[in-house]
């Protein structure tokens, strides 16, 4: 596309009303010009053939694209505004704290003198959230490929709809059903876990309840339809004729979707993980409704306990005083941080790859 | 894909040239699922080391292996691979589906307990720990009052920068306005609240509202409209860049201006798809209970008017409600939570009903 199409040798014959005046029947605007035969006319209706609007300093088409101009800026606004304003409340509350911000283990800004630190709970969110990825990644790339290149075309699409539906469910149901009726199994396992693995450090003793396992199995629940949806999208777009080409060589299946399938679709395959990521590691209310809120950095993942930024946020915000939600703010600054540095890692990568895959990403 | 062929291992002189390779007969793969999960069975109940739920997950691990073996001796490795491979990924997607359809059924089935006139048409005003009725009617006048606010100010904003993105913008702005854009798509929720928790509840609002933080309806919007507009400038931004350029070059032959061709060629062509975008991200919005969580405040009580005093949500409600001392609230959360998906639901379903109508298509 060019720049608008409003120079013209013949600048300035006619309005604006060129191609709407339809008043006129057609040609009778062109021997209308014809017959003026002056160039300088700017009579509004009379159109003219071969002439085009010039450019004015004030009109339409100038507004119009400041207005897309300012809509878009205002993208760029907000997203440095939530960075000014957050970090104009944390600073305060940064200000008045007596310990460590990145170093103490606790949480206690209401009191006085204030004490607050995010060490524990920049662990606990990145902790979750990576287990959560371990987990939910590799079955949802076996379910998004079952999806495209195992089930039959129609079951897939059905049940492909179905996983959209389900990316669609908010975090809270997750959260719900986590606490009620996933706890006890997962104490079950965990009992299980600590009596025969025991001695590898992660699964250590209990008590068993609302523990890191249990948070991050509800997390990795929550993201797999996401991660699902998006993959299988990108691996139903991978070229039949790439495809084919494998299976005539005598590629087995398995085969057909390492050498075709796979590397077609990685840059789409990292957006889905990452943007799964970024939605871990800021998921707030699954995680406060399972986790057990203590303040604490501990690798064993089966004990009651665990914490994240988030949770934290979601859990402490009602009793907080005027330091309390500026901690909070200063928190959230840090998770906003956190996820900032995945997201534009993430970008540059499928940038860079994009030329490969345009649409996949 | 005969083994002797392209095997690198040299071929056994004495064998004969097949054309057909060796195959598995049919009953293999169910025979040796049975022996693994027999002979998970006996070791789990032998050494006594758990239940049934080892048995299966010891037995599929078991039946793996033995196909990977049997695959191997009869019909080589590379087919043993691909039979491992596709038994790996449809256990993958049963395993899946268990979790995902628990979650469906409690919802349901647990949902359905306080599915009455009542929970539509009461708020929680006044309801106590050992009052059995109550329900959620100010928190679905939230939501539905939040989410409309969220979207007038999202949508013209989001569709306008989407056509300054692929009409107007050129070179190095446009581009940087794209990268944060993409950025913005993975910003937490909780982030947007604390956000306008700290611009306009603490900081804009006090100056309407004597000096108090204004906790409202409106504000719970705000933070809901920065979480939509990613979305709704990423999928409209991808439905004007499908309308085939013909149909610009046609406008700009007959003399029409841009602005005209956006709005009047472009925009209605592009129009199914941009709505469809819209309403996914509506009911992603309407799901959210983070940013509502703290910035609407969460009254128990019926509240029209978005712009003063607190106002509920139903995913605040479904979050207030579980984590209340009453024998009676887990019935009004899974509840909401039902009445909350059945919205969300309907939602993206009606929403991806209009994509299959779009001609446009990806």
């Amino acid at each position: 596309m060019g720049d608008t199409p409003q120079r013209s040798a013949h600048a300035g014959t006619g309005g604006t009303r060129v191609a709407s005046s339809h008043e006129w029947p057609a040609g009778a605007s062109a021997r209308v010009a014809e017959t003026s035969g002056n160039p300088g006319n700017r009579e509004p209706g009379l159109g003219g053939g071969g002439a085009l609007p010039r450019a004015r300093a004030f009109g339409a088409e100038r507004a119009f694209r400041g207005l897309t101009l300012a809509a878009g800026t205002a993208v760029l606004v907000v997203i440095a505004a939530i960075a000014v304003f957050l970090i104009a409340k944390a600073v305060p509350a940064l200000r008045a704290n007596t310990e460590s911000f990145w170093t103490f283990e606790g949480w206690f800004p209401n009191e006085n003198p204030p004490k607050f630190g995010i060490g524990a709970l920049a662990f606990g969110t990145v902790l979750t959230a990576l287990l959560a990825l371990l987990m939910a990644v590799p079955v949802a790339m076996g379910i998004a490929l079952y999806l495209s290149h195992y089930a039959p075309r129609r079951l897939g699409n059905g049940l492909g709809f179905l996983i959209d539906l389900l990316a669609a469910v908010p975090s809270v149901v997750f959260g719900l059903w986590g606490r009620d009726y996933f706890a006890q199994p997962i104490a079950d396992l965990s009992t299980w876990l600590n009596r025969y693995f025991g001695w590898i450090p992660i699964f250590g003793e209990g008590p068993y309840g609302n523990s890191i396992l249990l948070g991050s199995v509800v997390l990795a629940i929550m993201v797999l339809p996401i991660i699902t949806s998006l993959s299988r999208e990108v691996f139903r777009q991978t070229p039949t004729a790439n495809e084919e080409a494998a299976l005539a060589l005598g590629a087995t299946r398995w085969e057909m979707i390492r050498t075709a399938v796979l590397p077609y679709g990685r840059p789409g395959v990292i957006a889905a993980v990452m943007l799964g990521l970024g939605r871990a590691l800021g998921e707030t209310i699954a995680l406060a409704l399972t986790l057990g809120s203590t303040y604490a950095i501990s690798f064993n993942i089966l004990q009651s306990g665990g914490n994240s930024i988030a949770a934290n946020i979601a859990n402490r915000f009602a009793e907080a005083n005027d330091t309390g939600r500026g901690a909070l703010i200063a928190s959230g600054l840090v998770l906003f941080a956190i996820t900032l540095i995945v997201n534009i890692t993430a970008r540059a990568i499928i940038y860079r790859r994009r030329e490969f895959t345009e649409s996949a990403a | 894909m005969t083994t002797t062929v392209t095997s690198h291992r040299p071929q056994p002189p004495a064998q004969p040239v097949t054309l057909r390779a060796k195959r598995l007969p049919a009953y293999a793969a169910p025979a040796v699922a049975v022996v693994a999960l027999l002979v998970a069975a006996g070791i789990v109940y032998g050494a006594g080391i758990g239940g049934p739920v080892l048995v299966v997950v010891l037995g599929a691990l078991l039946y793996l292996a033995g196909l990977y073996a049997a695959a191997n001796a009869v019909e080589g490795r590379r087919s043993a691979r691909n039979r491992t491979w596709s038994a790996l990924i449809h256990s993958a997607f049963v395993l899946a589906v268990l979790p995902l359809a628990s979650v469906v059924w409690t919802l349901v089935s647990k949902g359905a307990e306080r599915l009455d006139g009542n929970f539509f048409l009461t708020s929680m005003n006044n309801i106590g720990a050992r009052d059995a009725n109550g329900g959620a009617y100010h928190a679905i006048v939230g939501t539905l009052e939040q989410v409309g606010i969220a979207a007038l100010i999202t949508v013209p904003l989001g569709v306008l920068c989407a056509i300054y993105v692929v009409e107007y913008g050129r070179g190095r702005f446009a581009f940087t306005i794209r990268f944060f854009v993409d950025v913005m798509t993975g910003i937490p929720s909780i982030v947007t609240g604390l956000f306008v928790l700290a611009f306009w509840v603490l900081i804009v609002s006090p100056f309407f509202n004597d000096g108090r933080p204004g906790f409202s309806g409106f504000a719970a919007a705000l933070a809901l409209s920065v979480l939509m507009l990613p979305t709704v400038v990423r999928s409209s931004e991808e439905m004007l860049r499908l309308v085939p350029a013909p149909l610009r070059e046609g406008a700009y032959a007959l003399g029409v201006p841009k602005w005209k061709t956006v709005l009047r060629v472009v925009l209605p062509t592009a129009l199914p798809g941009i709505v469809t975008g819209i309403m996914l991200a509506i009911a992603r919005a309407a799901g959210e209970t983070a940013p509502v969580l703290l910035v609407a405040g969460g009254g128990a009580a019926i509240n029209f008017n978005p712009f003063e005093n607190n106002q509920s949500s139903l995913a605040l409600f479904v979050y207030q409600q579980a984590g209340e001392a009453s024998k009676y609230s887990p019935a009004r959360a899974w509840t909401a939570a039902l009445t909350l998906v059945a919205l969300v639901l309907i939602l993206t379903v009606a929403a991806k009903l209009l994509a299959r109508r779009n001609r446009l298509g990806r």
